[in-house]
């Protein structure tokens, strides 16, 4: 493991991150995900350290996968019920973050509807904002744990590798973070969607954009499905969801188009037979619970890093790994 | 409102009067009055002024003193006439918090301007001659001398968009224009029948133009920035629809419009076909359009959020070339205030604007230090160009004309912040920053207000 210094104070964004951190972060991942493979799961390295949980908006998935990271090592993470809060008592955001601040937490993470509401907050505090979504601007430890997820796949060989992500990508913050992560590793993203759902100026992104499915998929490596929110519809920018399953649902005829070793990923919650065809979600092409798991220890090393930051990091690891023999 | 209601109705113009009584008068020496006033030819020279009105103006040494002036010597320092801002929101009734009719036109007073328009966009809005009267009112009480408040009367009633407003009262109560500002008219067959309506009081409609149904949830300019950031945009084509809409419409009726805020490179194209057929479509653009594009909102600010929003650097660019090549030919500001903590939030919650009153002359100078407009047309932009389209009188320098003028240094520096600001808000995205250029003095009906 790369023994560097932390430099950031926050995790706001995949694109702020050098290779070489992002390499760093998920060879910490894989000595957390040895850890969650033991019979006792919990090493004491952020004992006394709070994490505050502050999910503006529904999510049970990711602020889950927070929560157990943040417990298995040893952090007391709080999570901020939003229904009821002040939030929805008219509280600005920045009188919400100076409330928390006055709380004193180690790390604050947040999900939030608006774009950039993560990096309103980090400049306003001094202790270390978690992104866990913000609008449809990023979703950093999303992209870490799919990184982390086909990088296992590819078996740590990522350069010259192809991913296809389809669907809603004007929309999604997963497909931001994604594509600038992959850009730093030399893996090639394509991208297949509804043109109604393509952002303005994706033509400057470091992508491929693809009109024809069968032309995207052909030799990719990974396909990674995006959910498809059905308000969407309701906003006109699809005639129906039928049509969308048409043209845009991937299947198991599709992967053989791809790469013999192909698999798809998927961010989750799936609606079946809408972005992802049920039996490749279920079929052995499927990485869907593999990313479920990578999350947990994706998110333990992120917590891990800014919770000890100042720290060097191989003088840090040390300490969990003795804890865990310890105990 | 109700201490000035004794002055309500009793306003028969859109100029309050001036008090007078009190005589002085002025002599100024070696002022270099703007090279746009006829025969002046940019040399030095003298003006002398009595009682609120100028007496003359000459090359230097022409001129005798008359033995009672005040004589202020200017040392070759620029005079320009007083200018005037056709595009404000004073925030007054409703909003004082923000902005009032007092420190807004102190603010006017320091940028330059000796009259400002003022938007319908107050609480209650200006769509009834009783909010009329009490800004009007409020004006001359709190600055007698001026800078003189010409209140832009709502277009339709509430700002709603559908029943045309009482625009014969408004007019007579001293309205100088109508306009649905802030949030534009969406329904083609209601805005030309407000067209029509308001020519039969002799007014011009001032159109916010943007398609809202192009918009929805926007916070910014659509393209590669809200694109990379994920943030909701509003493409150029909102705007330049209802450019076009209104242009067509402009003709095909034969009346006048005047476009507020234009912002991007479609609407300047739809000015030079506008331009081409010689119609009476007159157009304004604001000192931020012109030197600020979306990359400020990189970093989610909301400082920069404003409506029309900052669009691409080729908007830009293409709005100085209409600046230069005369197919936008008036400067405004768009002074819109708010409070820090109205700003100082995620970008959706943000509110849209900027102050503008006290920064706008230092900011369009770069223009004529840029070599894109020389001092004659930078002061018609400001000043007898928007005089034209709204009938307002201005100071030409003639004999009888209004001593209403200010000496502007174009090289001293000042840092744009809470000391140097008098408007009641601070909500510029120049905030900080130093600009080059400053009114030194101004005079309104030859009193001093700066």
């Amino acid at each position: 493991m790369s023994d560097i210094r932390w430099r950031h104070k926050d995790l706001l964004d995949t694109a702020e991150l050098s290779a070489s951190e992002i390499t760093c972060l998920l060879d910490m991942a894989e000595r957390f995900d040895e850890i969650n493979a033991r019979p006792v799961k919990k090493v004491p390295t952020l004992r006394g350290k709070g994490v505050v949980l502050f999910f503006a908006e529904p999510s049970t998935r990711t602020r889950t996968s927070f929560e157990v990271a943040g417990k298995r090592l040893s952090a007391d993470t709080y999570a901020l019920a939003t229904s009821g809060s002040s939030i929805t008592k008219g509280e600005s955001l920045r009188d919400t973050a100076l409330t928390l601040q006055a709380m004193a937490p180690n790390i604050i993470v947040i999900r939030h509807s608006v774009s950039g509401a993560a990096a309103f907050l980090a400049e306003r505090l001094s202790c270390s904002v978690v992104n866990a979504g913000d609008g449809r601007h990023a979703h950093p430890t999303q992209a870490l744990l799919d990184a982390f997820t086909l990088r296992r796949h590819w078996k740590g060989d990522m350069r010259g590798k192809r991913l296809l992500i389809v669907g809603d990508i004007a929309h999604s913050r997963v497909a931001r973070s994604n594509v600038f992560l992959w850009q730093k590793f030399g893996v090639g993203v394509r991208v297949f969607g509804p043109r109604t759902l393509l952002p303005p100026g994706i033509r400057d992104w470091p992508v491929e954009v693809h009109d024809n499915l069968d032309e995207a998929l052909a030799g990719v490596d990974a396909v990674m499905a995006l959910r498809l929110q059905l308000e969407r519809q309701q906003a006109g920018l699809l005639p129906d969801l039928s049509e969308y399953a048409r043209h845009f649902c991937i299947g198991m005829r599709h992967l053989e188009k791809a790469a013999p070793d192909a698999v798809v990923l998927h961010p989750g919650p799936i609606n079946r037979g809408l972005e992802i065809a049920s039996d490749l979600a279920d079929s052995g092409r499927s990485r869907i619970l593999d990313q479920v798991a990578a999350g947990v220890a994706v998110r333990m090393a992120v917590l891990f890093t800014l919770g000890m930051r100042g720290t060097s990091m191989q003088e840090a690891f040390e300490e969990p790994g003795q804890g865990a023999a310890g105990a | 409102m109700t201490d000035d209601k004794t002055c309500g109705g009793h306003i028969t113009g859109p100029c309050p009067e001036r008090p007078d009584g009190e005589r002085n008068t002025l002599f100024l020496e070696r002022a270099l009055v703007c090279p746009g006033i006829p025969g002046m030819g940019g040399g030095e020279c003298d003006v002398s002024a009595r009682d609120g009105k100028i007496v003359a103006c000459a090359p230097h040494g022409e001129l005798e003193p008359p033995p009672d002036a005040e004589r202020i010597p200017c040392g070759g320092k620029r005079l320009f006439p007083s200018f005037l801002d056709v595009h404000t929101h004073l925030r007054d009734p409703g909003r004082e918090y923000k902005e009032d009719i007092g420190t807004g036109l102190e603010a006017a007073a320091h940028g330059g301007f000796g009259a400002v328009m003022a938007m319908a966009n107050t609480d209650p809005v200006n769509d009834r001659a009783a909010v009329t009267a009490y800004m009007t009112a409020k004006a001359a009480r709190l600055h007698p001398h001026g800078p003189r408040l010409y209140p832009v009367g709502a277009l339709t009633v509430g700002l709603a968009g559908k029943a045309p407003a009482p625009m014969g009262e408004l007019a007579a109560a001293g309205c100088i224009a109508f306009s649905n500002d802030g949030k534009g008219v969406a329904d083609t067959e209601t805005f030309r029948r407000c067209m029509e309506y308001a020519a039969q009081w002799g007014r011009i409609v001032i159109d916010h133009c943007e398609d809202p149904s192009l918009a929805p949830g926007a916070l910014m300019n659509e393209g590669a920035v809200s694109g990379r950031a994920g943030i909701p945009g509003v493409p150029t084509v909102a705007e330049a629809l209802h450019v076009a809409r209104d242009i067509l419409l402009s003709e095909y009726l034969d009346l006048p419009v005047h476009l507020a805020h234009i912002s991007c490179r479609q609407s300047v194209e739809l000015l030079r076909f506008a331009a081409e057929r010689g119609l009476k479509v007159s157009a304004e653009t604001c000192p931020h359009y012109l030197l600020l594009d979306d990359g400020l909102l990189e970093g989610f600010n909301a400082a920069a959020k404003v409506n029309p929003p900052l669009r691409s650097r080729e908007d830009v660019r293409a709005l100085r070339g209409a600046v230069r090549d005369g197919l936008i030919g008036i400067f405004a500001t768009d002074h819109a205030p708010h409070a820090a903590h109205e700003k100082e939030q995620p970008l959706d919650q943000a509110l849209c604007g900027f102050i503008g009153l006290e920064t706008a002359l230092p900011l369009t100078y770069t223009l004529v230090r840029d070599g894109l407009l020389n001092e004659a047309a930078f002061t018609r932009m400001w000043h007898s160009a928007p005089a034209a389209v709204f009938g307002i009188p201005v100071n030409n320098f003639a004999p009888g004309d209004p001593a209403d003028f200010f000496l502007f240094d174009p090289d001293e520096e000042w840092t744009v912040c809470r000391d140097t600001i008098h408007s009641k808000s601070l909500n510029t995205p120049f905030l900080g920053r130093r600009l080059r250029g400053r009114v030194t003095a101004h005079w309104l009906g030859g009193r001093r207000v700066v």
